[in-house]
């Protein structure tokens, strides 16, 4: 009323005039970034992953390629496959972590970064042998392994794949054992018993 | 239209979008003026249709969620936890407890969020050069903060899937949480300082634009639009989901005007409905319990053949809803979206002709449309 | 050869012109020194509008950015320095598109159009003591002459771009510009009561008292008239981002663009150096006479700075809702100003005419009453107008009823959801 509740509002521009800026100049300086976020550069382990393409199943675009061949050991009997091919396309990826949900073995990861712009969509294809030699920087993304570990993805050391994974990563390991698989929940589904997700030690060996 | 003897105005018809800067997305509307006054507007739109529906038809019901996040994009929390509703509904399960909390402070939040959005493009529209749009900003930035520690993704957060939330909340959430609760009730107080009682908003904005109740539910029309018509119509009080029926809070409805809900009621309606999400999250945050945040649901779902469901939130914007049906495969057979946005534009002519060009801007601001949603 | 020009020219009160004259006299004929002499005179004013219009851009988008709690521009030189410079390379670069159907000729000469008025409002403006670059006896008049030209560039620019955005821009520009005139030129009455002349050097050295708190409704007038005549917020009808894309001159680019743009900012310059002059004292100030030519700019950046707070703050007026403001609100303020003013001095002057500082005094007391009591008055007749929703708004938020989960919307009696 009467200009009053303007000039009200003139003050609150003139403090915030007097304030730090709230935006940061990207390059130079950088925001902190949640270990949990979702990046570029899938973290790819090869020695858990048995071929199983459950990522490339679960993929809402279907952008990842996988072919395999059996492997000279006996397939059959839940040994893991040959990789022969394992394209990551992420010019379409929306990261929506769906293939990192879904791989029973802990053998990919989302990765951290996001800067990944590039002006032929061929580069934009992860393949193989790029993610064989990246360095490991995984996101903490569905892995409360990681978590509970305290490790950051932006900063910290590469991760061995015998530090990331859980302990359902040795099913398949038991499955060859011939013991009995039925019913077992997914991994990272809540457990209906109410006991939350149990986390052991990372796994150190082939147990 | 002035018609004299001697002087004689003609109507000009003008294409306000889809390139314009303040019709949010890709609208367009061909409006026929007399001057500043608008004779005639007819809304034009599906510049932004990608087809979400069916999309949804060949994808499996956890892949749906990915889709959902890009419906009304400034709210996506909330359209996770339609869809993650309708499917739990058709699949007979329930949600734990803690992953009903989450799911709820999760929405509150998106909330807080879309609300800040739709006030700060009010004043946008309006005329402000973007400071308080800023202010805005930068409270919905500290939001976004928290849902990347929830899920690791700003925007496209996917967070919900059918039978609770993909994962618990990392320990660092609770005290970022009550941090930014801290610092957004001052930041709230001086927004209301800047624009709540600004003599220039009121003046641009009481009495412009009136949606009378009738109309309004004659339209379909939901959400802050319709309860800034006088009605207090919201599904979390009428048919509570979640942990809604757990925790308190008031429906901020104006006072009733026969005439129905201006320009200005529904920009309050907003601010109000703010501080009643702080409270919902506060009320949550109180009364979490640990516990597992997602029922026994495997990643593939198959509902029985035939069922069919239909789950609905009270978005951001308005009702929003999810019709599902399912013919027993790994995907919806049929997957209706009903969006409140699209809805909210059946009043459009109702409450543009007669008013002005700039009212037109001002009303499509406090509508707030998202063509994300309207278009699907 | 010998030129010097005599006091009975009309360009002997311009000190500068008449020394470059003199100087450039010496070596150069009669008629050449005259060209010489004009030409620094349009050097200088030339690039006075241009750097004024690149300090003013800078210092908006950095203090914008700052009200907004940005960083605002900081790529180019120390603290962004150079953004302008940058900003006039890339408009220059730009292709230069004129639409295919638009009036080529008219649609060219708008930006020189925008620019002139600008540049030749500057020209009276007394930097310091001596030192405007034509001293005329009438500059007020010539001042509210030559900003009315804008009103012509901006309907040029939205006839000739045939673009039905750029016709609301210009109909409501000149809508404006025409309201606004009327109102301004009665407020400025009063100061030149006040100065007892049109001149510009007289009204500063007039000013034993700053004219802002002898005349505050005049003050108040002529800023809200200079801030609608400039396009700027709350008053930017004619360009109105949000509603009109750009207003007139959404289909200009390039160079013309660049030239609609240095003219809208240093305009703003040149209209806070008019302020400055006419009501807080020009170059006045302590060591005036070596330091004039400071305080005058600090005055005129202190105005600016003022601009680009309310540009910062507060939104857009509708075009009604402006005309209004002029017809209802500001016209009857600046008449009451007159009519007061004009008493005051009656009663108030010695047999010889002059108004003493106590004088001034008086009057400051009796402006500042009338001016409360107007703001009071007009105030009241728009209560209604801006009354929020509920009185003290929150915590308090209407009690609801809600209805039960049964019933269909539809069958509720509209009242009682109240």
């Amino acid at each position: 009323m009467y200009g009053l509740a303007m000039a009200k509002g003139l003050m609150v521009t003139l403090k915030n005039l007097t304030k730090k800026p709230f935006t940061v100049q990207y390059p130079e300086e950088r925001l902190k970034q949640h270990p949990r976020f979702r990046g570029e550069e899938f973290v790819w382990y090869e020695e858990r992953c048995t071929g199983c393409a459950s990522c490339a199943k679960y993929c809402p675009l279907g952008i990842i390629k996988i072919v395999t061949s059996p492997s000279e050991t006996a397939p059959a009997e839940g040994d893991k496959y040959r990789l022969e091919e394992f394209d990551i396309a992420i010019n379409r990826c929306m990261f929506c972590g769906l293939c990192v949900e879904a791989c029973p073995y802990d053998a990919l990861f989302m990765g951290s970064g996001f800067e990944q712009g590039s002006y032929s969509r061929q580069d934009m294809v992860i393949t193989i042998d790029e993610l064989r030699q990246a360095d490991k920087h995984p996101s903490t993304f569905y892995r409360p392994q990681l978590e509970a570990q305290e490790y950051d993805p932006r900063g910290g050391r590469p991760l061995d794949w015998r530090q990331v994974g859980r302990e359902s990563w040795q099913w398949h390991q038991r499955e060859k054992a011939g013991m009995r698989i039925a019913g077992r929940p997914a991994p990272g589904d809540g457990d209906p018993d109410g006991e939350g997700n149990q986390l052991s030690a990372p796994a150190t060996g082939e147990g | 239209m002035i018609n004299g003897p001697n002087i004689r105005t003609e109507p000009m018809t003008v294409n306000i979008g889809p390139q314009h800067p303040s019709t949010h997305g890709v609208f367009r509307l061909r409006v026929t003026f007399d001057g500043e006054e608008i004779l005639q507007v007819e809304p034009i739109f599906g510049y932004l249709h990608r087809g979400t529906e069916k999309l949804a038809e060949e994808r499996n019901y956890t892949q749906v969620v990915t889709l959902t996040d890009r419906l009304d994009y400034v709210s996506s929390m909330i359209n996770n936890q339609a869809y993650c509703l309708a499917v739990e509904k058709l699949l007979g399960v329930e949600a734990p407890m803690r992953g009903k909390y989450l799911r709820t402070l999760a929405a509150e939040l998106q909330r807080i969020a879309a609300h800040l959005m739709g006030i700060g493009f009010i004043l946008q529209d309006l005329g402000t050069l973007g400071t308080p749009l800023m202010y805005c900003f930068r409270s919905r930035e500290r939001i976004l903060d928290l849902f990347e520690m929830l899920c690791g993704a700003r925007i496209t957060v996917s967070y919900m899937r059918p039978g609770g939330v993909f994962f618990d909340a990392p320990p660092d959430f609770w005290p970022a949480l009550e941090q930014f609760l801290r610092d957004f009730d001052e930041e709230y107080k001086e927004l209301g300082q800047l624009i709540l009682e600004n003599e220039i908003v009121m003046v641009r904005t009481r009495g412009v634009s009136y949606l009378p109740l009738e109309a309004a539910i004659n339209g379909s029309v939901s959400g802050p639009v319709l309860r800034a018509s006088g009605l207090g119509w919201d599904w979390r009080k009428v048919e509570p989901y979640d942990a809604y029926d757990l925790v308190e809070f008031d429906v901020p409805v104006p006072p009733y005007n026969p005439a129905g809900g201006d320009n200005y009621d529904r920009f309050w309606v907003r601010v109000q409905e703010i501080r009643q999400s702080v409270r919902i999250i506060r009320q949550c945050a109180a009364q979490i319990e640990p516990g597992p945040v997602r029922a026994a649901v495997p990643l593939v779902l198959r509902p029985e053949p035939g069922a069919e469901a239909y789950g609905r939130v009270e978005a951001s914007k308005g009702e929003l809803a999810f019709y599902l049906v399912s013919d027993g495969g790994i995907s919806p057979y049929r997957c209706k979206i009903r969006s409140p946005s699209l809805l909210n534009l059946t009043v459009t002519e109702h409450l543009l002709v007669g008013w002005k060009l700039a009212d037109m801007i001002v009303t499509l601001g406090s509508v707030d449309i998202n063509m994300g949603e309207v278009d699907r | 050869m010998n030129c010097v020009l005599g006091p009975d020219n009309i360009l002997y009160d311009t000190v500068l012109f008449r020394e470059v004259y003199n100087f450039v006299g010496q070596v150069l004929p009669c008629w050449l020194s005259w060209f010489v002499a004009g030409f620094v005179i349009i050097f200088l004013l030339v690039n006075a509008v241009l750097l004024g219009a690149a300090a003013f851009s800078w210092m908006e988008r950095r203090l914008i950015g700052k009200f907004q709690n940005r960083l605002g521009p900081n790529r180019w030189g120390p603290f962004g320095l150079f953004q302008p410079i940058a900003d006039m390379v890339k408009l220059l670069f730009k292709e230069d598109l004129t639409p295919g159907t638009a009036d080529k000729l008219v649609f060219l000469a708008v930006p020189v159009a925008m620019v002139a008025p600008v540049m030749l409002m500057l020209a009276v403006v007394p930097f310091a003591k001596d030192t405007a670059l034509a001293n005329l006896n009438v500059g007020v008049l010539y001042i509210l002459a030559v900003t009315s030209v804008t009103s012509i560039a901006i309907f040029m620019a939205g006839w000739s771009s045939n673009n039905r955005f750029a016709l609301f821009g210009a109909a409501r520009g000149v809508a404006v510009l025409i309201s606004y005139e009327v109102p301004v030129v009665v407020s400025l009455l009063g100061v030149v009561m006040l100065a007892g002349s049109m001149s510009l050097a007289d009204v500063v050295s007039a000013q034993t008292l700053p004219f802002i708190i002898v005349q505050p409704m005049a003050f108040f007038v002529f800023v809200a008239g200079t801030a609608a005549e400039l396009n700027r917020t709350p008053f930017d009808m004619a360009e109105a981002e949000s509603e009109l894309i750009a207003g007139y001159h959404t289909e200009y680019s390039g160079i013309k663009f660049a030239m609609i743009q240095a003219a809208e900012f240093g305009g703003v310059m040149a209209a806070s150096g008019v302020i400055v002059t006419l009501f807080l004292g020009g170059w006045e100030g302590p060591a005036a006479h070596w330091l004039g030519w400071l305080w005058f700019l600090l005055k005129t950046m202190a105005v600016a700075v003022g601009f680009i707070w309310v540009r910062a703050t507060f939104p857009r007026l509708r075009i009604d809702q402006l005309l209004a403001l002029a017809w209802k609100f500001l016209l009857p303020v600046s008449l009451i100003n007159l009519l007061a003013t004009a008493l005051e001095i009656y009663f108030l002057r010695d047999a010889s005419g002059v108004l003493t500082r106590g004088d001034l005094g008086i009057m400051t007391g009796i402006n500042l009453a009338l001016m409360a009591g107007c703001v009071f008055l007009f105030g009241s007749l728009v209560r209604e107008k801006v009354r929020p929703v509920a009185p003290g708004l929150p915590p308090g938020v209407t009690p609801v009823i809600l209805p039960a989960r049964e019933s269909p919307a539809r069958d509720l009696p509209a009242g009682e959801t109240d």
